[in-house]
């Protein structure tokens, strides 16, 4: 029978790959985004799975506002990858240098 | 006997994390973007069987629907330099690997402990639908947070707009600032010459 650590062992799996990729893609911007969009759905499947075992509706409606902001998010980070493209003609993490932090 | 419900279960999770995997290793960007869209499309799947439909509808919507067709235009636009960005992929992988195997293990120590190892509940005590629970409790206790959504996605319109607006190279439009800065000697060029006894009407090209 499947309880609710099954639903939350799958979660760790998925966030545990988007840190993976994270650390592999170190260079390409776009790979980055597409992770943290990863990560984002892991710890919405850990909402949603607790708001049914526990059977309390708050749990999607968090889920609700985290898609809302996971969606600006990635809408305002490739505006960003799009204006960077632009001027630098690459993605590469290594060329954004230009603050020289 | 394994029931059918877990067999869709173990199904839905295999794909997720397979797909998953492909977003992270798969060398051309726009596979890693497919593979984003099916890891997605699992996803709902796995929030049907928990009895969460509308948020699964609104993920293949909005994400599948909306944000992965900008990401595809994107890296589609991008003209983008493959071999550069997958510099230095293999070095990272045994740090990488490790942190995440530590990562995963404790997770799961954690999560097979005894307070997450609840049975599933029977079925909800309330009759309706999943929509109307979720529009009933938006509407009357989330109801601040919910504007402060909007809010939110008005900002991304304007800051996504306003980062990627590009004037029109032909446009007939004015600066006002070099308007103002303009100086007398930019526009007028006073001539010393000689006053003719006869006059001349002066040809256009001429007259300064």
């Amino acid at each position: 029978m499947i309880g609710l650590s099954h639903y939350l062992i799958l979660a760790a799996i998925l966030f545990t790959i988007s840190v993976v990729g994270i650390f592999l893609n170190r260079k390409n911007i776009i790979i980055l985004l597409m992770s943290i969009e990863l990560m984002l759905l892991a710890v919405n499947i850990n909402f949603i799975a607790f708001s049914h075992y526990l059977n309390d509706i708050a749990g999607q409606i968090f889920v609700f506002f985290i898609l809302t902001v996971a969606a600006a998010e990635s809408a305002i980070g490739l505006a960003i990858i799009v204006l960077i493209f632009r001027n630098t003609r690459s993605i590469n993490v290594d060329d954004l240098n230009r603050l020289n932090g | 006997m394994i029931e059918f419900k877990d067999f869709v279960f173990y199904v839905l999770s295999f794909v997720l994390i397979v797909s998953g995997l492909s977003v992270i290793t798969s060398r051309n960007p726009v596979t890693a973007a497919l593979s984003l869209v099916l890891a997605f499309f699992n996803a709902a799947g796995i929030w049907l069987l928990l009895q969460a439909e509308f948020l699964a509808i609104a993920l293949v919507l909005v994400y599948v629907g909306a944000v992965m067709v900008l990401f595809l235009f994107v890296v589609m636009m991008l003209d983008i330099n493959l071999d550069k960005l997958r510099e230095g992929f293999w070095d990272y992988l045994p740090m990488a690997g490790f942190i995440g195997l530590l990562m995963m293990v404790e997770m799961v120590m954690v999560f097979k402990t005894k307070p997450f190892n609840l049975a599933p509940i029977a079925e909800p005590i309330s009759n309706t639908s999943n929509t109307e629970m979720i529009g009933n409790t938006l509407y009357s206790n989330y109801v601040l947070p919910f504007e402060l959504a909007s809010v939110v996605l008005l900002i991304a319109i304007v800051s996504a707009i306003a980062l990627t607006l590009r004037d029109r190279k032909d446009s007939k439009k004015t600066n006002p600032a070099d308007q103002v800065a303009v100086k007398r000697q930019d526009r007028v060029r006073i001539v010393r010459m000689k006053s003719e006894e006869k006059y001349i009407k002066p040809k256009a090209k001429e007259r300064t």
